[in-house]
């Protein structure tokens, strides 16, 4: 492998991007698949796409014969919370245990402090002003769960729009209600809102904070586990 | 915290690229195929150097040591090559699977072109 190439492929893999490394077995040949650079006419596009949603590397026939090799590297997955409140405190150490990344924004500084979230996930900044450092991404799961639309709205839309594999919000069915009404006024289709986890969590009867942490996370790895998409081995957190 | 980065220290492919840049001369061995009970998942890797440092893995520990035997001669060559491991294998007394798989290296050089 050209160390140039090998080079670009890391680059890629800490920049949170998909990418696929070709390697002809033959003749050792290779090229770097972004998920932009397949070309239809690619004998391999469909196999490119489809081992992009998987995230599992393997062997694929070619079809002048011989094989190739393709080392598939998907962003590893991770969680933003939306809400500094008493069920990101118990979720966050659930989730970090369970392997995942985790993120917790809120604006609001009596509930963003150190001492709640005292290992650095804290982002004390509006979601819609960090928007872009959060680069939410189809390998990213996102929890609304302070029910303000002041600040649950923007996030919700902006996961909706690119295709984060969880997004869930906290609140009652009349305040989803509501919510529905302002997201499709702000552009969200009918079929992504109603992909919402809403309301939040699996059915386990949650009633303390813990509870519906452990019920939030539940969903969480079921969509990551039990999607078509992400299941795999590059979706090991 | 964990990071979002993914984990130098124990990254073989980032260490491959690092040994490399060092001036170091690097093979990657990747698991390509696994048949049966195989102890590492395809895509797993190693990287070799050519003293026979090693970091990463291809099979929990089975046949780290072919790998690396036959590393340096890929290095030394500059072509690639496919190994077969498995208890049907002929050395399978020497660096067989324990756990009665079989897998399928591929070893390549790493290369510092211009």
């Amino acid at each position: 492998m050209d160390l140039q190439l090998l080079a670009r492929f890391n680059a890629a893999r800490s920049g949170r991007k998909p990418a696929i490394l070709v390697t002809e077995i033959g003749s050792g040949a290779q090229r770097l698949v972004a998920p932009g650079d397949i070309a239809d006419a690619d004998p391999l596009a469909a196999e490119l796409r489809a081992r992009l949603r998987s995230g599992k590397s393997g062997l694929v026939e070619l079809a002048g014969g011989g094989q190739a090799f393709l080392t598939v590297s998907v962003p590893p997955p991770r969680i933003v919370l939306i809400g500094a409140v008493h069920i990101s405190q118990a979720l966050v150490p659930m989730a970090q245990i369970a392997g995942f990344d985790v993120t917790v924004v809120d604006p609001r500084t009596a509930f963003a402090t150190p001492e709640r979230f005292p290992d650095g996930t804290l982002l004390a900044e509006w979601p819609a002003d960090v928007l872009e450092q959060l680069a939410l991404d189809p390998y990213t799961a996102l929890a609304a769960l302070t029910h303000d639309p002041k600040i649950d709205d923007v996030p919700l839309a902006a996961a909706l729009s690119v295709g984060c594999f969880y997004v869930g919000a906290l609140g009652s069915r009349k305040t989803h209600g509501k919510r529905r009404e302002r997201l499709l006024e702000a552009g969200v289709t009918p079929d992504a809102f109603d992909s919402i986890d809403a309301p939040i969590g699996a059915d386990i009867g949650a009633a303390s904070p813990a509870e519906i942490a452990v019920a939030v996370l539940a969903n969480i790895i079921a969509a990551l586990r039990k999607s078509p998409e992400l299941k795999g081995e590059g979706g090991r957190p | 915290m964990q990071q979002d980065a993914i984990r130098t220290e124990i990254d073989p492919l980032v260490l491959a690229e690092s040994w490399s840049r060092d001036g170091r001369r690097v093979a990657l061995a990747t698991v390509v195929e696994t048949w049966g009970s195989a102890p590492r998942p395809v895509g797993a890797h190693l990287v070799i150097d050519a003293e026979g440092n090693f970091e990463g893995s291809v099979s929990g520990g089975c046949v780290e040591g072919a790998v690396v035997a036959e590393a340096a001669e890929v290095i030394e060559t500059g072509k690639p090559a496919m190994l077969e491991f498995g208890v049907a294998d002929e050395t399978a007394w020497r660096v067989g699977l324990s756990c009665g798989g079989r897998i399928r290296v591929y070893v390549e050089p790493v290369a510092r072109s211009a």
